[in-house]
């Protein structure tokens, strides 16, 4: 089991497993991983409840069919950490309450992506998911790693630019 | 090359410049080239092609003025950037190392809005004192300094794949100036500075500088004339007087922190549009109790950021609008005047591109769920472009001082903005036209963009014929102090649908002939 530190330099450890795939499981005492244990992230100020909620709500935000959970376990991490602890415990208790109005006994609970949407618009104006949302658009987007997901290429001069490299390629217009 | 000047705090026969971005390090260079002797203090750090990095937050953290600003106002920004109102430079070289290169002369009658369009309910519209014959020899200059291509015998730049299928679109709708622009990038090796390699960071500088920035231009040429210190880590706190309301000097912070006097001559002030009214309202003296220059109430008034947007769109197969110069594309068939659109003055339509952080931070600000995520997932089939149009002077469009302070104690700007409904008109204009150029080349879906913290920034000390109307003279001369200049975009009386800077490159190149001139005829 790849071992997280609080510090959170994480990806590389959690890149160097297999992808993950499904849902995320709180696998135990003081880490969640995914179901086929190709990764896991360790829990240590805040419980794993609060952990696999985040992961589901940074889904649920910015949801990209083909990015891995890794990646939003990643993006996420950083509030595992005492300072952020009681605004965590809190914002997840006022999602789950949302969730317990809507019907369903959490937040994770509701099986559709529509219907936690629906207990996240709920809740959007709340500085709790701005911070989490604002947080994601760095924290998810700006990981390298995902950027050949999206077609991105990232840093060119090394590679000397696209002057013989295809600036000007389009075929099919 | 000789060794760069050093010149004592004491040394009341320099002239002093606050900024070294467009306006300050052009200044700068003309003035040292001229015999001058320049101390240029610059709130940044230096950092030159070798230290730019091609990866959008990296250089963000690098470059960008992050101190503390606040704002108010309707604009979009408030809410989303509400610490960010602008996108701007703070490095030796200013924001000329972040700059596009799209480098365009106002058309003829953008000299005169006032003359031209009529009274504007609400805008604070006023003719330039200058007018388009005056500045065109300067214009020439400033073309040959950067180096503009389509001009001057330059040939324009290849076009990229985000250009092509603008272009494509753009004749499709019927749109017949559309080209690769007028960019200070060079298309062959053109003073010393090599070709455009095409590598799409153009937005975190130049590491081949072939773009021009006075971070590799004109600061280091001055420093070789030997009459120019360029000290950076100096944030300059005050401008200081005497009795008789002649400037005196400077005080500044430097790199440890702690405040420094330098004396001068002349002082002029080129912080661009925010910083430069906050430092002469923070100047504010028992003699000049609202804030130096500011008799007639207009400094940090009129505050212009150019009616902006963007429009992107999504195709069936790959652009790849990343590969390639940012904004190497234009179409300007609506860049004129013609009020039966709905508004007055124009817009041109810029190529442009974002790498995917930046995408996602500004695509839809504070937009989340699958409308947002579903558009970055077809990233790589993209296209975009940018609109830049005139925008109406206001009065209360400001820049007053806020409550908050930065790390020195100073009051930080506060940037009031609210659209004014020719500007609404005319961007809802551009939305429609730019959704259509895409739809015509078989765009699957276009998302109308709202406008970016400001990268341009324009008319808070403005130049006008009266004092009562505006903060400078026509040379950028402050109406109530003959020995304070400023040299930046603030200078701007209406902002014309032009980027900005080869406009603010030539007002230096010209204010640089009149100072030279005034000190060695003994007037300032
Ligand atoms: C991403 C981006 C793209 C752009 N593209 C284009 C384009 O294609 N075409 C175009 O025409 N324009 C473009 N612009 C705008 C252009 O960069 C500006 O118009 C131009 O740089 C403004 O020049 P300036 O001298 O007014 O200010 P700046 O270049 O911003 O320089 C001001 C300098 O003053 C310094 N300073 C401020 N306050 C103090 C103080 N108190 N003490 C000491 N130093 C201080 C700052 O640190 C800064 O270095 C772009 C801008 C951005 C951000
Ligand atoms: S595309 Fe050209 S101008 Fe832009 S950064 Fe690359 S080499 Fe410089």
């Amino acid at each position: 089991m790849t071992r997280l530190n609080k510090q959170g330099l994480t990806r590389r450890a959690l890149l160097s497993r297999a992808v993950a795939a499904g849902a995320l499981a709180v696998a135990g005492p003081g880490f969640i991983a995914a179901p086929d244990a190709a990764w896991a992230v360790e829990v240590t100020a805040i419980s794993e409840h609060q952990m696999a909620t985040l992961l589901q709500m940074a889904r649920d935000i910015y949801p990209h069919d083909r990015v891995g959970d890794r990646f939003y376990a990643v993006a996420i991490k950083s509030y595992d950490v005492t300072e952020q602890k009681d605004m965590v415990a809190e914002g997840i208790a006022a999602l789950d309450e949302a969730a317990k109005k809507a019907g369903f006994d959490t937040y994770i609970a509701a099986g559709w992506e529509d219907d936690r949407v629906a207990i996240l618009r709920s809740i959007q104006d709340t500085p709790f998911f701005q911070t989490v949302r604002g947080g994601l658009v760095t924290g998810l987007y700006n990981q390298k790693d995902i950027w050949p997901i999206f077609g991105y290429e990232g840093e060119s001069f090394s590679q000397g630019g696209y002057i013989d490299r295809g600036f000007d390629d389009i075929d099919w217009l | 090359m000789a060794t760069a000047a050093k010149f004592e705090l004491t040394d009341d026969s320099v002239v002093v410049i606050v900024g070294t971005g467009a306006g300050g390090g052009v200044l700068a260079n003309e003035l040292a080239q001229k015999g001058v002797k320049v101390v240029a203090l610059e709130a940044g750090g230096r950092y030159l092609p070798e230290d730019y990095v091609n990866d959008e937050w990296e250089s963000f953290g690098q470059l960008a003025w992050t101190d503390p600003r606040t704002t108010s106002g309707d604009w979009r920004v408030a809410k989303d950037f509400s610490g960010l109102p602008a996108w701007i430079v703070k490095a030796v070289g200013g924001t000329s190392i972040h700059w596009a290169g799209a480098s365009l002369r106002f058309q003829d009658h953008e000299w005169k809005a006032l003359s031209t369009y009529g009274p504007v309910e609400g805008a604070s519209l006023l003719d330039w004192p200058l007018d388009a014959a005056e500045m065109a020899p300067w214009y020439d200059k400033a073309e040959a300094k950067l180096g503009v291509t389509g001009v001057g015998g330059r040939a324009r730049l290849p076009g990229s794949n985000n250009y092509k299928v603008f272009e494509k679109g753009a004749l499709a709708v019927g749109y017949k100036e559309v080209h690769t622009g007028n960019m200070a990038i060079n298309s062959a090796d053109y003073d010393g500075r090599m070709a455009c390699q095409q590598t799409g960071f153009c937005f975190q500088g130049c590491k081949w500088g072939a773009k021009w920035s006075t971070a590799y231009t004109d600061i280091p040429r001055g420093e070789a004339t030997g009459n120019l210190e360029v000290r950076d880590h100096a944030h300059v706190a005050r401008i200081l007087h005497d009795d008789s309301g002649k400037v005196t000097g400077v005080e500044y912070f430097d790199k440890d922190g702690n405040l420094q006097m330098q004396k001068a001559r002349l002082v002029a002030v080129a912080g661009n549009s925010f910083e430069s009214p906050r430092l002469l309202l923070n100047s504010h003296s028992s003699m000049f109790p609202d804030g130096l220059a500011n008799s007639s109430g207009q400094v940090g008034r009129n505050y212009m950021r150019h009616t902006t947007g963007s429009v992107y769109a999504t195709f069936e197969q790959p652009v790849k609008m990343w590969r390639g110069t940012t904004m190497a594309g234009i179409i300007r068939d609506e860049a004129r005047h013609d009020p039966s659109r709905g508004f007055v003055g124009g817009y041109e339509l810029e190529t442009l591109s974002l790498g995917l952080p930046f995408m996602a931070a500004f695509l839809d600000p504070g937009g989340w769920g699958r409308e947002f995520t579903t558009a970055l997932d077809s990233y790589a089939n993209m296209a975009g472009m940018w609109i830049v149009g005139e925008d109406m002077p206001q009065t209360e469009n400001r820049v007053t001082l806020s409550d908050t302070t930065d790390k020195f104690g100073l009051k930080v700007a506060n940037v009031n903005f609210s659209d004014h409904p020719n500007d609404v008109a005319m961007r809802n204009h551009a939305y429609k036209q730019g959704q259509a150029i895409y739809k015509a080349v078989g765009a699957t879906r276009t998302l109308p963009t709202p406008p970016y913290p400001s990268t341009h920034n324009l008319g808070t000390n403005r130049m006008s014929e009266r004092r009562e109307d505006g903060v400078v003279d026509r040379n950028g001369r402050a109406h109530d102090v003959p020995n304070l200049f400023v040299s930046d975009g603030s200078q701007f009386t209406t902002g014309a649908a032009e980027n900005p800077t080869l406009t603010i490159v030539a007002l230096a190149i010209r204010q640089a002939d009149h100072i030279a001139r005034e000190m060695a005829a003994g007037n300032v």
